[in-house]
């Protein structure tokens, strides 16, 4: 909880940052392992190649900019992480570099670099691949099949959401086609008890999040279960909503947000064109933050309501 | 109820879906230049919404009424955007006698807007894609919305960035139409929403 | 020959010192819209400094006649007169064309670099330096949209004026070419030109600063 006592923006060390990507990190090992495991040695090539960039690129602009190095705070590293469990397991080698391009220089690093960057940065690069290459990012010719896949329909389904029949078991385990780190469910909620109880991250977010998404989905018709374990509602919630630089510092902001978030990922679902919304709700959550932020700051020995009145009369 | 529908989806998709800033491009100058704070973008989305409404409502008379009868189609930028400066004249002498008040908080963006192409392009949107007087209103009232929407956030964006280390290079127009970019990619989420 | 310099400087004067896309800034609108494929930014080019010229010739000769206090209107006027020519002839000779650049034709009526030629220099100087001075802005213009379009369609498409430059094997990034690609090059091409007028600025300082020393 002492992670959100300040109001002001939060300024942290390099140590004290490098302590929490490292239990982000760890937070995200039973993911990545699960990831592996499903979908083998490709999986983890993306991974590799994704973080690898990552943190080179950070390298690079920091040297290029001769601003201190900064890549063993891990923060490159854990967008990275991120990044490649947001691709498919069949992504070509360049799509990790170009996807780290877009997360490191243009998101992060050319707005001021780590606390600055307003939009979650592997978001961001997932939604620009998403939109460059939709065929190499979702459906039937990105996602391939667990490699112990046991399904009956092997050649005609595609992804989860778009038609595709699995057990809720299987859902549950991961043993479905899928970007690396979204499909097993039963590794990121291990993730997410690691976060809550090294005090990573508070409740508000995630459960917010899927709360109201359970309920939207629940009054459009929809199986809310299989909605909950299909696609990448969970990680998003987990891992990428809960960014501290792009999602509100106050608790009631983060109630806002996280409904937000919830709200758009059942109406692109179900009324928009892709397929799965979290990607974009999330990043419509973050351009929204800033406004939450501004009015919702806590207020100082009461005084903001009069000071405000008066601001009116002026103008 | 059909209908009821469809004229919420338009709606929709004005604001979100078709957004005059991200997905058509157009009214980027104000959008740039007057989102350095929030308060004075919603004082500037409020009055595009005012005129772009009422300039909807007018030109497409004066299109069906004037233009049409008399064959003068070719006729519709020059008249348009005549139609567009003299209301804007109207709307600020209206609001400045009924609401000094709106008047103070609107004045000094209301000019500007005869030169916000976003005023000029909804009127001939609403004529090229054939929309009946009641759809061209809610195209102007609602696509300004979504201007007020893109320039309110934007502006969220550029105060909370102002203390950030941004390189020299990067301050100014150059540094907001990146901000613009990654906001545009984060909108095409809404694609396929409302048609 | 002072006279021929003093053309000739106003002439680079639109190309360089006060590039309306870049160093002004003006038109973003149509620089967006119009920067999808090499073909459409010369196209829009074209079209804007066709306008440009006319109404700065028009206005400079006008510029006695035309009271101070109704200018304004009487600008947009003429360039909503030379708008709807260029939309005329597009339509009849280019039509491809004129459909792909869409509303954004009609819209160079309120593309605030021809209004501001209009007051800021052809209501105040002959015919001649206003002619010059619109084929430089336009030119301007025309040159700095067509980088960002080329660099749009290279990677967005993987082609340089429709024509195919990587081969097959190459994947073009659509996002690119779509709304967003727009705002993205757009903003680092002016980043960069801002960087390299940076660097000029300093180097000059520099000099001076050895001169003086």
């Amino acid at each position: 909880m002492k992670l959100y006592l300040s109001t002001a923006p939060h300024i942290r060390s390099e140590a004290d940052t490098h302590v929490l990507m490292r239990d982000v990190l760890i937070a995200l090992l039973p993911t990545t392992v699960a990831g592996i495991y499903y979908f083998g040695l490709s999986a983890a090539m993306v991974i590799a190649v994704s973080i690898v960039s990552c943190v080179l690129f950070e390298y690079l602009w920091q040297r290029m900019t001769k601003q201190p190095v900064r890549i063993y705070d891990l923060s490159a590293a854990v967008t990275g992480l991120i990044l490649g469990l947001n691709l498919p397991s069949t992504a070509p080698w360049w799509m990790p570099v170009v996807g780290a391009l877009l997360a490191i220089v243009i998101t992060k690093q050319l707005f001021g670099g780590i606390g600055d960057n307003f939009l979650n940065p592997a978001l961001l690069a997932r939604a620009v691949l998403l939109a460059s290459w939709p065929a190499r990012m979702t459906g039937a010719t990105a996602y391939a099949l667990p490699t112990c896949w046991s399904g009956a329909d092997a050649v005609t389904s595609a992804t989860p959401l778009a038609g595709y029949e699995a057990s809720t078991l299987d859902l549950f385990l991961g043993n479905i086609p899928g970007s690396i780190g979204e499909v097993c469910k039963a590794a990121i909620l291990l993730g997410l008890i690691y976060l809550l109880v090294r005090k990573v991250i508070t409740w508000r977010i995630p459960i917010t999040f899927l709360a109201v998404f359970a309920l939207l989905s629940a009054l459009v018709g929809q199986n809310v279960l299989d909605e909950l374990l299909m696609g990448g509602v969970l990680f998003g919630a987990v891992f990428m909503a809960t960014d501290y630089t792009t999602s509100p510092m106050n608790p009631r902001g983060q109630f806002i947000y996280a409904a937000l978030c919830g709200i758009l990922v059942c109406v692109i679902r179900n009324f928009g064109a892709y397929p799965e919304g979290v990607t974009y709700a999330i990043l419509i959550g973050n351009i929204v933050t800033p406004l939450i932020d501004k009015y919702d700051k806590p207020r100082l020995y009461g005084r903001l309501k009069e000071q405000k009145k008066e601001g009116t009369v002026n103008a | 109820m059909n209908e009821i529908g469809k004229i919420l989806l338009f709606m929709v998709s004005c604001v979100l879906t078709n957004n005059y800033i991200f997905s058509r491009f157009l009214g980027c100058c104000p959008f740039l230049g007057v989102s350095n704070k929030v308060e004075t973008a919603a004082g500037m989305g409020i009055a595009v919404t005012f005129v772009m409404a009422i300039a909807s409502l007018f030109t497409k008379l004066l299109y069906d009424l004037v233009l049409v009868p008399l064959q003068l189609e070719y006729l519709n930028t020059i008249s348009f955007i005549i139609v567009i400066a003299s209301l804007v004249q109207l709307v600020e002498m209206f609001i400045k006698k009924t609401s000094p008040s709106l008047y103070r908080a609107l004045g000094i963006y209301l000019p500007l807007i005869t030169t916000n192409c976003a005023v000029l392009g909804v009127t001939i949107l609403n004529i090229n894609s054939g929309y009946n007087l009641f759809y061209s209103i809610l195209n102007g009232t609602f696509g300004a919305l979504g201007f007020l929407l893109a320039i309110v956030l934007m502006a969220g964006v550029r105060e909370r960035l102002e203390t950030s280390k941004v390189p020299q290079c990067l301050k100014g127009f150059s540094g907001s139409l990146i901000i613009a970019g990654l906001m545009a990619v984060a909108f095409m989420g809404f694609s396929g929403l409302g048609n | 020959m002072p006279k021929n310099k003093s053309l000739s400087s106003v002439f680079m004067n639109g190309i360089i010192t006060e590039n309306p896309t870049l160093r002004l800034v003006l038109g973003t609108c149509p620089t967006i819209a119009s920067t999808t494929s090499a073909v459409n930014a010369v196209g829009m080019g074209a079209a804007a400094t066709f306008v440009l010229v006319g109404s700065n010739v028009v206005i400079s000769l006008l510029r006695n006649i035309i009271p101070d206090k109704v200018r304004i209107p009487a600008f947009i006027a003429v360039i909503c007169t030379f708008v709807t020519i260029v939309q005329m002839l597009m339509q009849a000779f280019f039509d491809e064309l004129y459909q792909s650049l869409g509303v954004f034709i009609p819209l160079i009526v309120v593309n605030c670099i021809i209004l501001a030629r209009a007051e800021a220099f052809a209501s105040k100087n002959g015919v001649l330096a206003s002619a010059v001075d619109g084929i430089g802005m336009g030119c301007g213009f025309t040159l700095a949209i067509t980088v960002i379009a080329i660099i749009r369609e290279i990677i967005g498409n993987g082609t340089v004026f429709g024509i195919n430059i990587f081969g097959a094997g190459y994947e073009p990034m659509l996002l690119m070419i779509l709304a967003p690609g727009g705002f993205l090059v757009f903003g680092g091409v002016l980043a960069i030109s801002n960087l390299i007028t940076e660097r000029v600025k300093a180097k000059k300082k520099d000099e001076k600063g050895v001169i003086h020393a």
